[in-house]
This record gives C-alpha cells, sequence and structure tokens, in this order.
C-alpha cells in the first residue's frame, strides 16, 4: 500500500465519456494490495470499462465476499453501491439484491478461493439461475490472504513459494461454468487490458451470469520460477484463442471489423460483441465445441483466453421468476406491503 | 485525437486487429532507448533549473527553506546565481514560465520571491563566502564595468589567486542594477551586501574610472581583459517636434540613471511612456512617485506582442498606469517651444490562425496632451572607447564579435560577458557569462584551450527511506500559488526608496514551498526488473506511462495513456521489456514526481532518485603555476 493519497491532478487532455466524465470519476480509494498485485490491475480496468461504457456509478453494485480480491470494490467507483459479504456469499447476496432492484448494474468480484472452495454451492447456483451480473474472479492460485496456501485452482505440479508441489487437481471455473449451464464464460489475463476490457464490457453488457476468470499474479506468493500463474508464466502458456471487441448499441460496424472468420453475437440491448479466432475454428456459441476446445488445449498445457461461450438467448432469473419490471424500492408502499388483512387473507388460502 | 472509447471498441486498428504477438518486432523507426547516462536528460526534467541561465538548483533550495535551513539554501543559490538578494527581488525568472506546476495547473510556484526568502531569513554567511588565497597566483585581470557580468568574473576569478583589476565609470558598483532598477523594487542595501561579499574577497574596485581606451588597457599588462560594460545606449525616437522638445523628452535608462543619482527629482503632472518592456515599467512606476498624477504606456502593439513580464505588467497597472495598445508615436507636438502632447497613429491589425501580424493598417490619428515624454524604446551597446585597430572585430551594427561558447572576442584574452556581449538581456544572464568567461579567463591564463569546456556532470542517489518514506515531500499539495503582499497604494508613493514588496510571510512560503513538485527526485527506470504488471501505469494520476509496442516518436505519442501533445517535453523510452519486449514510455510533461509508480513497483524497477547536476565552475579547474602570459603589448 502506499501512504500518500493519489493526487486529484488529472491530464488536463483527459477524454470525458457520454455522462460528462472521466475516468478518475470513476475510481475508488487508494489500494492497500501489494505493490504489483494483478488485482488492482484488473481494478483499473474495471474502471476504464465503466468509463466506456458510460455508466452512472451510482446505477452500479459491486459485491465480494473475502479475500484479497474481495478487497478491490474499494478501490474502484467510490460513487457506487457496494456490500462486501460473507466468505463465499457474495453469490447469494447478488441475488437477493438484483431479486429486489433489477435495474442496477451488478459487479461482483470473487477470487479462486472465495469462488471455488468455500463459495462454490453459491456461485454454481448463481450461475444455475442466470443472475444477471458480472462476476470477475480474481484468479492467482493461492491463498494470498493467509500466506500463499494453494488454492482449489493450483495446477497439479505448481510450485509453492518455499517449494512444495501441488498434488491435487484443479478446479477450472471455465469448465464449471460450461457444464452447468452458464451463458458467458470467458478467461482473461490482469497483464493485458486490451484483451480484459472488451471482455468486461460485453460481460457487464449481457444479460445473464457473465463470468470472467482472470489470471493474476500474486506478486507475494506466487510469481516465482515454477509457479503456473505468475506473470512470466501466463505470457509463454497464454493461448489467445478468441479475441472479443464490444461494440456498443449506436455504433457500426467496420468494414475491417466484420472481415473473415469473426463471429458477431448481438446482446440483449443491441451492442454486439464480435469474436475473432486466431487458428482453430472455433465456435462460441457451441457450448459442446467449447467444452472440448478447452480439455483439448488444456492437455497441451495452453493457458486458453478470450470469450469462450456466449449464449444471449437464455432467459435470467427474472424472465425464469417472471418477477415485476419494478424494483421494489419503486413500488408504492401500500402495494409492497399490503398490510395485514391481505396477509390474513393469504394464510386462509394454506389453513 | 486520443479516445480511449475508440481505442478499444476500434478493432480495425492494424495495432490492435493485428497486433503482433511477438512485440520484438520493432519498427525499422522506432525510438531509441533514452540514454539518461546524459547529464541534459534529468536535467531538462527539471524545467527550473534548465530554465534558468545559471543552472540554479531551485528544488534543491526550495526544500532547504522548506527545512527551515535558509543559510544553506542562501548559500546554494550564491553558488549558481552569485546574487540572490538581488534575483530575489528583480530577476526576469525564466524559471517561472519554465515551472512544471504552471503546466499543471496555471500558476508555477513563486520561485523568484522564495529565493528572496532565503536571503532575507539566511544568517551572516561572511564565514561560508569564498576566501581569495593569501598567495596569489600571479595573474592580473580587469575587467571593465562593476555590473552583475564583471562582479561574477571577480567572484570566481579571486579565490583561485588572480588579482582582479575592475574600471567603473560612475562612483558606485552594481551597474544597470544600480542605475536602472528603482530603489522601490531594489533597496540600495541589498545590492550593497551582496556586491560588497565580491569585492571584499579582494577586488581593487576603481570607481569613477571610466576606461577611454582599450589601446591603454592593453598596454596596461593584463593577463586578460573582460569587458562587462553593458548596453548603456538608450535608443532615441527621431519623429516631428523632437528638437524642439527636447527639455521634456528623456531617454529611459539616462533618466532612471539621473533618478538614481538623485539628478532628477520631478516630472510633471501628465506623463506619456513609449515602450512596452521592463524598463517601461520601471519608469512609468518611478514617474508616479516623482510627482505625476497620470502615467500612460503608449503601446504599437497588442498586448500579447508587450516585451514586459506579465508580472512587472500588472505591478504598473496596480499603481493606477494606464496600458493603451495600437498607437504608434507620430510626431511630438508643442506648444509656445514647450512638449504639450503627442501625436499617435492608431493602429489596426489582422493576425493569422498563429497569432502573427499579417497586416496593419492606420485608421486614425489621436492627440495625447503630456508634459513629459519618456522613451523607453530598447537600448545599444556602445563602445566609443575601444579603437578599431586593435583586432577587436564589430558586425554591422556595432556589436563585438564574441564566441557564444567562450565569450571572447576575435582579440585572444579579451572576453565579453553580460550586455556588452551579445546586447540587452538580463542579469542571470549576465551572471552566467560571468561564471563562463572565469572558466575561459582561467584556461586562457592557465595556457589551456579555451574552445575545449569542463564537461557537466551528474549525480543520482535514491531517495528511497523506507517502504514509503521518501527523502523528500512526495504528497501533492493543492495549494494556489500565494500572492506577494505589497505595501498599500496610500503609502507607497511618499518615498522614492520605499520597497513596494514586503516579501512573503512565514505561513505563505511554509504553503508556497509545498508547492514545488520535486522535479530534481527523476524517475528512474531499470526495465530489467520489470514484470510488466501494470501497476505503475494504473496508478499514475496524469497518466504519464504506458506499455506498449516501440514505434516512431510521433506515431507513439498518439497512442498513450495520455496524448502527450507538448512537444517541448520529452519521452522516455526504455529498452526492451523482459517478458514480451515491449517498452516503458513515459511522457515527461505532466509528471507530479508523486513517487507512487515507485512505490506501486513490486520490483524495484522504478526508483525515485534525487538528481544533482554538476555545474563546472572556474574553481573546479585546480590553477597551475605557469610563466605569464600577457594580453597586452
Amino acid at each position: 500500500m502506499s501512504y500518500i493519497a493519489k493526487p486529484k491532478v488529472a491530464h488536463p487532455g483527459l477524454p470525458r465519456n457520454e455522462l460528462g466524465l472521466s475516468l478518475r470519476d470513476y475510481e475508488g480509494g487508494m489500494s492497500t494490495l501489494c505493490a504489483g498485485c494483478g488485482h488492482d490491475s484488473i481494478t483499473a480496468a474495471l474502471v476504464q470499462a465503466a468509463f466506456e461504457l458510460s455508466i452512472p456509478p451510482h446505477r452500479m453494485a459491486k459485491l465480494s465476499g473475502i479475500g484479497c480480491s474481495s478487497k478491490t470494490p474499494a478501490y474502484f467507483a467510490s460513487a457506487s453501491h457496494g456490500f462486501n459479504s460473507v466468505h463465499g456469499r457474495m453469490a447469494s447476496v447478488a441475488t437477493g439484491a438484483n431479486a429486489a432492484n433489477r435495474e442496477l448494474t451488478y459487479i461482483g468480484v470473487s477470487g479462486d478461493g472465495d469462488t471455488l472452495s468455500i463459495g462454490l454451492g453459491q456461485f454454481c447456483h448463481a450461475i444455475r439461475r442466470n443472475l444477471d451480473m458480472l462476476y470477475v474472479i480474481e484468479n492467482n492460485g493461492v491463498y494470498g490472504l493467509t500466506k500463499g496456501q494453494f488454492s482449489a485452482s493450483a495446477d497439479v505440479g505448481s510450485k509453492a513459494k518455499k517449494g512444495e508441489v501441488n498434488q491435487q487437481p484443479p478446479i477450472d471455473p471455465c469448465m464449471l461454468a460450461l457444464s452447468i449451464g452458464c451463458t458467458f464464460v470467458a478467461r482473461s489475463f490482469s497483464g493485458d487490458k486490451e484483451h480484459l476490457v472488451p471482455l468486461l464490457k460485453a460481460g457487464i453488457r449481457h444479460r445473464g451470469f457473465a463470468m470472467i476468470d482472470v489470471i493474476s499474479p500474486c506478486v507475494t506468493f506466487n510469481d516465482h520460477e515454477g509457479s503456473t500463474k505468475s506473470y512470466d508464466f501466463t505470457r509463454k502458456h497464454r493461448q489467445a484463442a478468441i479475441y472479443a471487441d464490444y461494440v456498443p448499441p449506436a455504433q457500426e460496424i467496420r468494414s475491417g471489423q466484420a472481415a473473415g472468420s469473426v463471429q458477431s453475437v448481438t446482446l440483449h440491448d443491441g451492442s454486439r460483441v464480435l469474436l475473432r479466432k486466431v487458428g482453430a475454428d472455433y465456435d462460441a456459441t457451441d457450448r459442446m465445441a467449447a467444452f472440448g476446445y478447452l480439455s483439448q488445449r488444456q492437455a497441451a498445457g495452453e493457458i486458453v483466453t478470450g470469450l469462450l461461450f456466449i449464449d444471449e438467448g437464455k432467459p435470467d432469473m427474472h424472465e425464469v421468476q417472471a418477477t415485476p419490471d419494478q424494483p421494489l424500492n419503486e413500488v408504492p408502499y401500500a402495494r409492497l406491503n399490503p398490510g395485514q388483512k391481505a396477509l390474513d387473507a393469504i394464510q386462509s388460502r394454506f389453513r | 485525437m486520443y479516445n480511449p472509447v475508440k481505442l478499444c471498441t476500434n478493432a480495425s486498428s492494424p495495432w490492435h486487429f493485428h497486433r503482433a504477438r511477438n512485440h520484438r518486432e520493432a519498427h525499422p523507426l522506432a525510438m531509441q532507448p533514452t540514454d539518461t547516462k546524459n547529464p541534459d536528460y534529468f536535467h531538462k526534467v527539471v524545467d527550473c533549473q534548465w530554465g534558468c541561465p545559471a543552472h540554479t538548483d531551485v528544488p534543491g533550495y526550495i526544500r532547504l527553506i522548506a527545512q527551515g535551513r535558509y543559510t544553506d539554501a542562501y548559500m546554494l543559490n550564491r553558488q549558481a546565481n552569485v546574487f540572490p538578494g538581488i534575483l530575489g527581488r528583480v530577476c526576469d525568472r525564466p524559471c517561472e514560465p519554465a515551472c512544471r506546476r504552471g503546466r499543471v495547473e496555471e500558476k508555477p510556484v513563486a520561485i523568484c520571491r522564495l529565493k528572496r526568502v532565503a536571503a532575507d531569513l539566511r544568517d551572516d554567511v561572511a564565514a561560508l563566502l569564498p576566501k581569495a588565497p593569501a598567495q596569489k597566483n600571479g595573474k592580473r585581470v580587469a575587467l571593465v564595468g562593476a555590473g552583475p557580468a564583471s562582479l561574477t568574473v571577480a567572484n570566481d576569478l579571486l579565490p583561485l589567486g588572480y588579482e582582479v583589476v575592475i574600471f567603473e565609470a560612475l562612483d558606485v558598483p552594481g551597474g544597470l542594477m544600480r542605475s536602472n532598477i528603482p530603489s522601490f523594487r531594489l533597496p540600495a542595501e541589498v545590492l550593497d551586501e551582496e556586491i560588497g561579499m565580491i569585492i571584499d574577497m579582494g577586488a581593487d574596485l576603481r570607481l569613477g574610472t571610466p576606461v577611454e581606451s582599450m589601446k591603454q588597457l592593453l598596454a596596461a599588462g593584463y593577463d586578460a581583459i573582460f569587458v562587462g560594460s553593458g548596453a548603456p545606449k538608450g535608443k532615441n525616437l527621431r519623429l516631428p517636434g523632437r528638437d524642439e522638445a527636447s527639455a521634456n523628452i528623456h531617454i529611459g535608462i539616462q533618466w532612471l540613471e539621473s533618478v538614481a543619482f538623485g539628478h532628477i527629482g520631478k516630472i510633471g503632472e501628465k506623463v506619456l511612456i513609449i515602450g512596452v518592456g521592463n524598463t517601461a515599467m520601471d519608469c512609468c512606476r518611478t514617474s508616479l512617485r516623482l510627482g505625476a498624477k497620470s502615467v500612460k504606456v503608449m503601446a504599437r502593439k497588442p498586448r500579447q506582442f508587450f516585451k514586459a513580464s506579465p508580472w512587472e505588467l500588472e505591478d504598473a497597472e496596480e499603481e493606477t498606469v494606464e496600458i493603451v495598445v495600437n498607437h504608434a508615436p507620430k510626431a511630438f507636438v508643442t506648444t509656445g517651444g514647450r512638449l504639450s502632447g503627442m501625436l499617435f497613429e492608431k493602429m489596426a491589425y489582422e493576425f493569422d490562425a498563429r497569432g502573427r501580424i499579417t497586416s496593419e493598417k492606420v485608421i486614425g490619428e489621436e492627440l495625447f496632451p503630456c508634459d513629459d515624454v519618456v522613451l523607453a524604446i530598447g537600448q545599444e551597446n556602445a563602445f566609443p572607447w575601444i579603437e578599431r585597430d586593435l583586432g577587436i572585430e564589430f558586425d554591422k551594427w556595432e556589436v563585438p564579435v564574441v564566441d557564444a561558447g567562450t565569450y571572447q572576442g576575435t582579440r585572444p584574452g579579451v572576453f565579453f560577458g553580460g550586455d556588452s556581449a551579445f546586447g540587452p538581456k538580463n542579469i542571470i544572464w549576465a551572471v552566467e557569462h560571468g561564471h563562463q568567461a572565469a572558466i575561459s579567463i582561467h584556461r586562457y591564463c592557465q595556457g589551456e584551450d579555451i574552445a575545449s569546456r569542463p564537461p557537466y556532470g551528474m549525480n543520482l542517489t535514491t531517495s528511497k527511506m523506507g517502504m514509503h518514506e521518501w527523502a523528500f515531500s512526495n504528497a501533492y499539495d493543492a495549494a494556489e500559488r500565494r500572492l506577494m503582499p505589497h505595501v498599500k497604494l496610500k503609502e507607497r508613493f511618499q518615498k522614492l526608496d520605499l520597497e513596494v514588496e514586503l516579501g512573503f510571510t512565514e505561513e505563505q512560503f511554509a504553503r508556497e514551498v509545498e508547492r514545488c513538485l520535486n522535479c530534481d527526485n527523476q524517475t528512474v527506470f531499470t526495465d530489467k526488473l520489470c514484470i510488466e504488471c501494470d501497476a505503475c501505469v494504473d496508478i499514475c494520476p496524469t497518466r504519464c506511462l504506458t506499455i506498449t509496442s516501440n514505434g516512431p516518436e510521433e506515431e507513439l505519442r498518439q497512442r498513450l495513456s495520455a496524448p502527450a501533445a507538448n512537444l517541448d517535453q520529452a519521452l522516455f523510452v526504455s529498452g526492451p521489456l523482459p517478458q514480451t519486449g515491449r517498452v516503458m514510455v513515459k511522457d515527461e510533461d505532466l509528471c507530479l514526481h508523486c513517487s507512487l509508480c515507485a512505490e506501486r513497483c513490486p520490483t524495484g524497477a522504478w526508483d525515485m532518485q534525487k538528481f544533482t547536476l554538476k555545474v563546472p565552475y572556474a574553481q573546479d579547474e585546480p590553477a597551475r603555476a605557469l610563466p605569464r602570459t600577457r594580453t597586452g603589448t
């Protein structure tokens, strides 16, 4: 962490978005994470994505659980709603918040421990409900806050800082999400914002559960030789399979963008995601193909990044549950709470 | 222009779309890694020090003031600019327009007036001053004129054992600092004290002794001669009526001199000043103190073309001086053989997109009644006392031909400096000329090649004191520039020599010093340590940093975290980074030197390091005993 506050001075040439806000208006408090933490880069990418999408900060809700990753919502969008929940329970809190107010933009930030160990059940069920939110896993393969034990995403053979070798197979959040019906599955790397920012934007605009697994090196406990989640290892073994470009609703697709083997997926709000494949003949709307490709590349020792799967057609939680359109805080009190008589009437039906 | 919204969605840009995974394929015109071993690179980052002709260590002395070490701050100043008390009041302050703070927000740090703080609050410095050795080195040097240039030469040569003889035409030393700068801006005591520090080292100051013949001076057998006699000739304005009205038309610098020495004590009620330089500002403000009730400064062109410093214009206007633009002098008007007014042509100008005048026309005439006119339209060198057959060449404007590096004229052993070398500049330039001429004279007298100059050097030491502690105040203080308190308008005209500026109060300068960005604490990058985690890029408040593929400068400037539009400010480009072969690029323009990049760097690839420029002076070269080499005949 740093002791001084980031000076308020801004570059005079700093651009403004549609709301007249600059990037700096989407910043949060000073990070207390270790210098060089991948999580801070993801924070910066989230700041940029929210700025570029011109999301009003007060219409955003940031949610997290426990862990280094879960501290990061404090470091962006100070003007947004925030909820730092119990360990592993962020998905449930997000479900409740979303049920009450469907109009906010929900951004959940979690880690490999918070999601794949203690919160695995919560995570899976939020996917099953197709909760409309962006769920970012800041994945570093270790429990950084408790001094670097292997997490559930550590690869077999990966070495800890002191030399122990991990024996247990990892849970791959992308494979897991694909297998239980997730409608937006992506992987990225904290060290490549050009890749990460468009994915974050597409994930925010996706209607349904958008899961992005971001490899985010832990500089303190997992950035050494023998680690499989270090900056160096990730850069060497990364296979950027599918590039995603986000095109806002009103913007036309340039001729260059649509050329060749580019797949265009239209999102619910009219924006589009353009998927460019590198090499393999890959269909990001084919769940089985995505699963097969991932298994294959994983066996070859590659870290596949990109928007791996997207299904914009599946109903989200509100559609399935047929909930009212209005957020609960806008429903008149008399309707929201019809009173003792109405309760008596309902209860009498069960007598 | 730069737009990150477009950058990320614009997949058609070749850079993004077909982005080469292997960044090691460098563009043929890609920038070379920045050579930070050359002292010029980091020196240029310290904008004030780079802007100062004498390279005063501004951030260094401001920090000393912040620590209450006024004497040390004064001595650090004195080493470079010799006259901190004088310059702290009347310097042309090229440092301030250069100050980074002026780019980050509107107003630069009040560097000049902080210099005065050090001078006002210092203790006795007598024990710290350089001293002339008892054993002289046997060389004698003649200095013509006792202005800032000559005094600097004396200051630099006396400690080396030279015998220095200064010839001054007036009865007091100081040159134009004494005769042309009014005492309400620069009190005589300040001048006396700082000039005294030099003379007291043992200079042979001969007052009231004008040099009337260079030939005679050469014959006197000095080892070297330095001409620092200034540009003492005020320009005249030949217009109809000039001769008839001459009793009430004054040449600015001569008139100021007469006022300074008490020969002139009053002026008419209505005064017109012709000219818009700093001398004009001194003339109009002096007029008000000699009884003028209405003073107008008449300018031929619009305000943006004025030569006067903005702060001098402000000070004059504060004293109710009216500045009239777009009026070109046409004639002096007399009534009964006495000046009664001046006729002007009203001008209209057209400008091009860059603000330059493309055409001018006269749109009318206007008569301004007046009792006196002061001409402050420039000054010239004048060397009636240098015979033209001595091998000292002059150009067609009668200005001596002087080498810009050695300050030597065309006759070996005769050096020029200050206004007499290249025409009117200012005190701080005269000081720098003096330093350089002293180096030349020393080398000349030691029989060494004067063209080979001692090199500038630098020292870099880390400012890191602990995990998040630095040896300087790195937090950004958002305070605005403090305003210099002035004597009340009512009181200030009562006495000619009542100093208008009161100096900063302790509260004021305590705040002002914190505005300094400490640009001399440099961001030093070691490329082989970088793991490209982006932490520095993300934290930088002014988005100075970018990790990207290298490219030609012009193109690179367009695709940085923020546009690098200020071409006067350098880009730092690292060597290829170990993991991807990309480069770290830093736009020096708006760096706050807040040290956050270094604090957020996990590997110490960024460090804050205190840069100290090693400016060479004559004293740095030990004197050698050599036989005398006479310059004269």
